[in-house]
């Protein structure tokens, strides 16, 4: 019976209209135009002056403080930040204390009053000892000259973040299923060498994208050491502002290095949580650079 | 193999222990059933420490699990000791417990590298031998998150063998699989029993109990209410609770 029906094929349906979108399109591209028409003929925007300024010496050099001011403290404050956060889950009362005190303090008050207070120490204790606690010193040294400009700006930034980092690292290691400690432990594994092969590696998932958060978070956030005085990108994009008269242009310029370092740290980001992410997933999603060669017919198919 | 002696286990007021006497010889086959919360699990993650008893003693390979005992007192075991002594028990976890992050190979090769100080060639070699023996050698390089959940289980037998454990413990390892992928995990376990592991499986599988078993433990209420041949106490149960367990899961 049912071979003798016309039976129904494939469908070719009229697909829905959309005019919305079409008045929002050109509603949007109008604007576009507007702004980009502004940017290009008004000449206070200082292109060129930006461009004859952006790789002078003096920028180059507060680019490199910005960089390394950013990368170092983020070693600190990552290192310093599992430390406390392992120490906060940790069964001693004293350790866990001591890592909660930690957190409330450096979280509790404000990076920017945290940097000044490290680049007044010297006004605080004139001379650091090294020796036996409350005895004898055996090695004394002058306070402004141990913590030097670059060294306040240093631990302000890393001791503040560290804080932060703690609490990351201390929702990626409860995040683990408790099972996976049972099972390190069921193969005889001590602590520390579970702590690093078995917890962290899968809290990591958890951790990377708040981090990269922090990271392009602390790349502006070092702008604020010229309170110690410290130099970089944004005081000396400043300061060719101020000399010249033309401190308008030196900001946008300032903003576009931002741009273009907080875009790369992104990238960064991206195949950092692809690398913790094997085994999450039956197979790992293609990287934009693999969907391009796919496009092109360059790559194999997945 | 494993001795306990009025071992006793409460969770705050909650008595799930209530004085365990067994005794398991080298090379049995002992099966714990009984309803849930009968207390089966907790006296399996007793015997390898992951909860700690509160009376009684519990030995293992003639060593108090734990404790050392010196001059009529009780010392509790550092954790590097405890850590040891897991190490002559395999474990098996009803939630497979695989890391998810390693290949099965990586999985069964942390322990003998990062603990027993093995070679990484000699690891692979073993990995490779316990994958046979679990019948899953073309799955060396899998991820968990790739396998089955049968599949999972026997990798995770094999990770637990590759430690060379003197005894197993086996807590509900089938409970989590699909009905048709039970057989293939019971299968591995059957050939573990031939080749003279000593075991203690919680089960719910009563065939495996009956055909595998050399001893049937039934427990309710932090009791063991009776125990023997499991043909025995499988077909012809001497208390009223076990004849009203099974006639439920028969």
């Amino acid at each position: 019976m049912t071979d003798e029906r016309v039976r129904p094929g494939v469908i070719q349906a009229v697909p829905v209209r959309h005019p919305g979108r079409w008045v929002t399109i050109a509603i949007l591209a109008v604007i576009v135009a507007m702004a980009v028409n502004s940017v290009v003929t008004n000449h206070n925007w200082g292109w060129g002056f930006q461009r004859d300024n952006a790789f002078t010496s003096s920028v180059l050099e507060g680019l490199r403080n910005t960089l390394w001011l950013t990368v170092a403290s983020m070693v600190i404050g990552l290192g310093l930040g599992v430390l406390i956060a392992i120490m906060r889950l940790s069964s001693n009362p004293v350790l866990s204390s001591t890592a909660w005190l930690y957190t409330w303090a450096f979280r509790g008050t404000p990076v920017y009053v945290q940097l000044l207070i490290w680049s007044q120490v010297g006004s605080l204790y004139k001379q650091i000892s090294l020796g036996v606690p409350f005895g004898a010193a055996w090695f004394t040294f002058d306070a402004n000259t141990l913590i030097p400009a670059f060294a306040a700006a240093l631990l302000g930034l890393g001791l503040n973040e560290a804080a932060y980092m703690a609490e990351i690292v201390r929702a990626g290691l409860i995040s683990v299923d408790h099972g996976q400690r049972e099972a390190a432990d069921a193969l005889g594994m001590p602590r520390l060498l579970t702590m690093f092969r078995i917890i962290l590696p899968q809290a990591m998932r958890v951790i990377i994208p708040p981090t990269g958060n922090e990271t392009i978070s602390m790349l502006k956030t070092t702008s604020l050491v010229v309170v110690i005085p410290y130099y970089e990108l944004l005081f000396n994009a400043e300061a060719i502002g101020h000399r010249t008269f033309k401190p308008f242009p030196m900001l946008i310029m300032a903003s576009l290095f931002y741009l273009a370092l907080s875009s790369i740290l992104m990238v960064g980001q991206y195949y950092l949580e692809r690398y913790y992410a094997r085994g999450a997933a039956r197979a790992l999603p293609m990287t934009p650079v693999q969907k391009v060669l796919r496009r092109v017919g360059v790559g194999s198919a997945m | 193999m494993v001795k306990a002696d009025n071992v006793r286990k409460s969770f705050g007021r909650l008595n799930v222990l209530k004085g365990i006497d067994l005794e398991v010889a080298p090379q049995e086959v002992c099966c714990l059933i009984g309803p849930s919360g009968s207390g089966k699990s907790t006296i399996l993650r007793c015997i390898n420490r992951l909860e700690h008893i509160d009376g009684g003693r519990l030995w293992v390979d003639g060593a108090l699990v734990g404790y050392h005992e010196r001059g009529g007192k009780l010392h509790e075991m550092r954790e590097r000791e405890v850590a040891a002594q897991r190490r002559s028990i395999g474990m098996v976890f009803q939630r497979f417990n695989l890391f998810p992050h390693m290949t099965a190979a990586g999985n069964i090769m942390e322990a003998p590298i990062r603990v027993s100080g093995m070679s990484k060639g000699e690891a692979r070699d073993r990995a490779e031998e316990l994958m046979t023996r679990v019948g899953l050698k073309d799955k060396l390089h899998a991820y968990p998150s790739q396998l089955s959940g049968g599949q999972q289980q026997r990798v995770a037998i094999a990770r637990a063998l590759a430690m060379k454990p003197k005894l197993m413990l086996f807590d509900e390892p089938t409970s989590s699989l699909d009905p048709e992928l039970v057989g293939e995990v019971l299968d591995v376990m059957r050939g573990l029993a031939e080749d003279g592991m000593t075991m203690i499986v919680v089960t719910h599988e009563m065939g495996f109990a009956r055909e595998v078993g050399d001893t049937v433990v039934f427990m309710d209420e932090g009791v063991i209410v009776e125990s023997g041949d499991p043909k025995q106490v499988l077909t012809d149960p001497q208390h009223q609770r076990t004849k009203a367990f099974l006639s439920k899961v028969l």
